[in-house]
């Protein structure tokens, strides 16, 4: 161990990646793994019962849910969902096919398959899934990624099935749809071994490239869900869930490290400043007096509906409540997040951030004397029914005392960018039991080497292939094999009409470039982008116009790319429409071709051009016009 | 079931398991020697469930929480690591009982209404007594002052005509003890023939007694037993009519539970929270989870009329079957039936009411040889009317009585029990075509078929 290691504040990452399986089917039914594009037929609502289990088993935030009396609202449409996702049938056998794919990525890594799968379920009650539990079962154990030299265990790969969607919300139920429900899931789970943003990032890249060479993950925005587990030394273990970009890892893992050096140099400020552990009270005050004449809106609002205002002192806080911990989060945000959580309200207001909202110089005054405020002392207000205003400052209170802890242990949910809010408690030991009604599944000797020995290629061998095979260079090699269009490339070239390079380029670059314009090209099929390349190698239209395609095929997913050719006015020129163009171009230009002879070539080449320019190659331009010009002149 | 000590296992696992003493829950290290190398697997020995595929197997609980099976042979070692710690479900303390609730006896005959499930090796654990199920289900502490019972344990289908009379005989203690109401817990799969039994053998009934199952398991958190169990309670507590019902999900959502009526109940899915649908009539009443009310769907019923004398008729006679017509049905059947000694036969006929005319002279010696022939539909909603065509007429003429729209399932019962009171054929068929407990209607209404 050298030097700068030690000296540094070490910090750990373990990294789970979840993508999607583009299975013929669900994990436990027959349904298709393609997503609504309806709005949904009907709605049922449901009810889920924390289960009774041993002492301190209870999942604190589940019971707490329940007690609040939140139902859930499922919505869904027959092409997407039967009657197991509805709970309302017990699940059929494992998907083979899921099966198969998950083994063959373990396989891939080096890991070693169970003797047996056994699914397991995992109890979850936010409603995401209707049963109650997350069905998952081990496939793998012990394989291995070598990254930059750098051996990174991969402790488990497993296959559950997706949840459901989040859907709409409202006061009384939470809700979902369950289209998503049931489409298998890949998990692969790092060991906490990786040190940097940089090499999380690195390694989740490593990890999608042998997923990817299985060829049976599916694509696009929400196919891929990656969580963090993030610690520093002093801090805490933060599970970070949902990540749905590469691209932001590593920004995610810098702005929580960030986050908890903020946190520990909060919780130093406060020890200087003398703070002790029961000198947050639960004490509430109401204020409801003050705000009679109030212009803060939400204040009004909640007091007509016959609710209260509450405030709690939090002594020595002045000023740290307003305390940046990241872009858009400031110590306030969490506490508001923990009082949203627990009490479902909607916000609370924090002396740091007053006045504002409508909540005047004066009322803040008014608040100060009610509450009893020292100079260093800061304040919390919420607006809603009593019994919510008080659960919700319950849950301030507790909160402001884990700043003295420094880092409080939770699950935190991923913003797309890169930070991250509150979500729930951290969940304790995994409740899980087996899933009775799915048979285990042998996965026999003989099984296994048949598998072992029809591998797919390693994403390196395969970036090799591809260069020997249609002449990509190294870096357009590696893009292909790293890009969710591996099988569509080697489609795409395999009649040997569509130049190699140029379908490389076009399937990684341009696509990759249209999609950060917000153009959802993972939604057109692979067939369509396909019959797109075969039509321009026909010469149909010029490869130029392709991304103009592209995006007009992302509008009309289900038509045929002859339409939009049609549509867009893309179709080629033929020799006599070309010739025909450029007569009447010399035409229009008689007096200066006239005079200038062959020199006016460059302007009226520019001129044809700019209405050509797309559905003609520019050479046979070239040569056309130089011939008129030579018989003109 | 899983808390056994070697559960599941058998053969070589099971061999080399007892060897070292090893339990469920125990922390074991497996051995293996795979393709010459050696792999070492360790974690908490679980239960096996299936044990007809493969011996084996052992199943560890790793400690991420994950079950996986681990393949042995007769070169694997198993050693015991340490004895694995009992459960502690510990009750929370019971909610504050409110004065003035009703007494309700709540009596399981299987299955679990409630259940506590142990995360170490996924036992299932019923709820057994009323402080377990006030720790499960805390809400029931706000419907009614509970006693509970277990009578017995068994899956639904081993429950018939020889334990009818216990549940009977029960339920009648109960009412004497001066319960407002019973919850008769019980496996779905012949709930419906209990709730007919129940309704013959109780029908000078003073209090309302339900009967109650669930579809979903009651150890997961989407289980409907709670809300169904609920459900049952206040209407065992709370309804003005003293008749045998059985309260079950009306749909899939958690909204509504429908009350029906026991004679006119039938399981109509396998799997769904609505599978009980009553049949030809509605149900009598719903009871809304969102808003914790009885809503009454018809003013004719028997009233409760608590603490007025009650009668069991409680024998049922065993020798009456059920027979199916199906296009090819063996004569042999009928022939079979009356030859052993049967009473009475229930036949499930095809549309209006009937069979082949090649049945016709088995059916024939059936009834003179004394055995009651009643005819009720497979179509399950209707009644059956055997004037309209000539085979009923000719079915009439063999001696076959028609059932009206009595459900097939409830004829069998009722027909069981009229065996239990008479032994006169023909004040069987009396019986069998007096309405006793709703089992016969005059009218059937537009809405009461299939949504």
């Amino acid at each position: 161990m050298n030097d700068t290691e030690t000296t540094k504040p070490k910090l750990t990452v373990g990294l789970e990646i979840h993508r999607q399986l583009d299975t013929d089917h669900k994990l436990f039914c027959g349904c298709p793994t393609e997503f609504a594009e309806s709005e949904p037929e009907s709605s049922f609502l449901r009810r889920l019962r924390p289960t009774q289990s041993e002492l301190g088993q209870i999942d604190q935030a589940a019971m707490f849910e329940f007690h609040r009396g939140r139902s859930i609202l499922y919505e869904s449409d027959h092409k997407t969902s039967c009657l197991v996702e509805m709970d309302e049938e017990p699940p059929a056998k494992l998907n083979h096919e899921a099966v198969e794919a998950c083994l063959t990525a373990a396989l891939l890594m080096g890991a070693k398959p169970v003797d047996e799968i056994h699914v397991m379920r995992k109890v979850v009650i936010d409603g995401s899934n209707t049963t109650g539990f997350q069905r998952t079962a081990v496939i793998a154990l012990d394989g291995a990624l070598k990254v930059d030299a750098k051996t990174i265990p991969i402790t488990q790969i497993s296959l559950e099935e997706d949840a459901a969607r989040k859907a709409s919300q409202s006061q009384t139920a939470a809700g979902y749809r369950i289209d998503r429900l049931g489409v298998p899931l890949i998990e692969v789970t790092t060991g906490p071994v990786l040190e940097s943003p940089g090499e999380v990032e690195k390694v989740a890249y490593a990890i999608g490239s042998v997923l990817r060479a299985t060829r049976k993950v599916k694509r696009g925005l929400g196919s891929i869900r990656q969580d963090l587990n993030v610690s520093i030394p002093e801090g805490a273990l933060i599970e970070i869930k949902g990540v749905q970009e590469l691209e932001i890892l590593g920004k995610a893992v810098e702005l929580e490290v960030n986050r908890q050096q903020t946190l520990l140099a909060i919780r130093k400020e406060l020890s200087s400043r003398n703070l002790k552990p029961n000198q947050i009270e639960r004490k509430y005050v109401n204020l409801s007096k003050l705000f009679l004449n109030s212009e803060a809106r939400v204040i009004k609002a909640a007091m007509a509906r016959g609710g209260v205002a509450l405030g709690v002192k939090l002594p020595k806080f002045k000023s740290l409540l307003g305390r940046e911990l990241g872009p858009g989060l400031r110590f306030g945000t969490e506490l508001s997040n923990r009082a949203s959580f627990w009490a479902g309200v909607g916000g609370i207001f924090h002396s740091d951030e007053l006045p504002a909202y409508g909540i005047s110089e004066t009322e803040v005054t008014a608040v100060n004397d009610q509450l009893g405020l020292a100079v260093e002392d800061a304040f919390v207000i919420v607006a809603d029914d009593n019994a919510k205003a008080k659960d919700a400052l319950d849950a301030v209170v507790d909160r402001a005392n884990e700043a003295l802890v420094g880092v409080p242990e939770e699950t935190r949910t991923a913003m797309p960018d890169g930070t991250t809010r509150y979500m729930r408690p951290r969940p304790g030991a995994a409740r899980m039991y087996p899933e009775t009604d799915v048979p285990e599944t042998p996965t026999p000797e003989e099984y296994i080497a048949t598998l072992r020995a029809h591998l797919p290629e390693t994403p390196d061998k395969l970036a090799k292939r591809l260069m020997d095979q249609f002449s990509l260079n190294q870096k357009l090699a590696k893009q292909v094999v790293d890009s969710d269009y591996l099988s569509l490339f080697e489609q795409v070239v395999a009649k040997g009409t569509v130049p190699p390079t140029f379908a490389a380029t076009f399937l990684t670059e341009t696509c990759k470039s249209l999609e950060r314009e917000r153009v959802a090209v993972h939604i057109v099929p692979d067939a369509k982008i396909e019959a797109m390349f075969q039509l321009m190698a026909k010469g149909a239209f010029a490869k130029e116009a392709m991304p103009d395609l592209l995006k007009w095929q992302v509008s009309n997913p289900n038509l045929d790319p002859s339409e939009g050719i049609q549509n867009l006015g893309l179709q080629m020129l033929s020799e006599t429409e070309l010739e025909r163009v450029i007569d009447r171009h010399i035409e229009k230009n008689k007096k200066l071709v006239e005079t200038k002879g062959q020199a006016a070539f460059p302007s009226i080449m520019g001129s044809i051009m700019s209405e050509v320019r797309g559905r003609t190659d520019p050479k046979l331009v070239t040569e056309t016009l130089k011939k008129r010009l030579a018989s003109a002149a | 079931m899983p808390q056994e000590e070697l559960s599941g296992y058998v053969g070589l696992a099971h061999e080399l398991l007892s060897k070292v003493g090893a339990r469920i829950g125990d922390r074991i290290r497996l051995e293996l020697k795979r393709a010459g190398r050696q792999e070492v697997v360790e974690g908490l020995l679980m239960p096996r469930y299936r044990t007809e595929t493969e011996e084996n197997y052992v199943v560890v609980k790793l400690k991420t929480g994950y079950n996986v099976g681990v393949r042995i042979d007769s070169s694997s070692k198993i050693t015991l690591l340490g004895k694995g710690q009992q459960p502690q479900f510990t009750r929370p303390p019971p909610p504050s009982q409110k004065p003035g609730l009703p007494k309700v006896s709540i009596v399981s005959t299987g299955g679990t209404i409630a259940s506590k499930v142990d995360y170490r090796t996924g036992a299932v654990k019923p709820a057994l007594d009323a402080e377990d199920l006030y720790s499960v289900v805390p809400e029931l502490a706000d419907l009614a002052d509970i006693e509970a019972n277990v009578l017995f344990s068994l899956f639904s289908e081993n429950i018939g005509p020889q334990l009818w009379p216990k549940i009977a005989e029960f339920v009648a203690d109960q009412a004497r003890k001066g319960a407002d109401g019973v919850v008769i817990a019980h496996g779905t799969d012949t709930l419906g023939y209990t709730a007919a039994a129940l309704s013959f053998a109780l029908t000078d009934l003073p209090i309302p007694v339900v009967l109650v199952g669930s579809q979903r398991s009651s150890d997961r958190p989407s289980s409907d037993a709670a809300s169904n169990l609920l459900a049952a309670t206040a209407v065992a507590g709370q309804a003005p009519f003293a008749e045998v019902v059985v309260a079950m999900h009306d749909w899939i959502s958690d909204e509504k539970v429908a009350v029906h009526r026991g004679t006119k109940v039938r399981k109509c899915h396998t799997s769904r929270r609505d599978a009980f649908r009553s049949v030809n009539q509605k149900p009598i009443a719903h009871y809304d989870l969102i808003h914790h009310t009885l809503n009454l769907n018809t003013t004719h019923y028997r009233e409760r009329r608590k603490g007025a004398t009650l009668t069991v008729k409680s024998q049922f006679d065993p020798n009456v079957a059920l027979i199916k017509f199906y296009p090819g049905i063996s004569v042999g059947i009928v022939d079979w039936a009356t030859a052993t000694g049967f009473k009475g036969i229930v036949l499930e006929g095809t549309g209006l009411g009937h069979v082949g005319e090649a049945l016709f002279s088995s059916l024939e010696r059936a009834v003179n040889d004394g055995v009651v022939v009643g005819m009720c539909s497979q179509c399950i909603w209707g009644r059956v009317h055997m004037n309209v065509y000539s085979t009923g007429r000719d079915l009439l003429r063999i001696g076959v009585l028609p059932l009206g729209d009595m459900l097939s399932e409830t004829a069998l019962v009722k027909m069981m029990w009229a065996f239990g009171q008479e032994k006169n054929p023909e004040n069987v068929k009396k019986i069998m075509t007096t309405n006793l407990a709703n089992e016969l209607s005059d009218r059937r209404e537009v809405e009461a078929h299939i949504e």
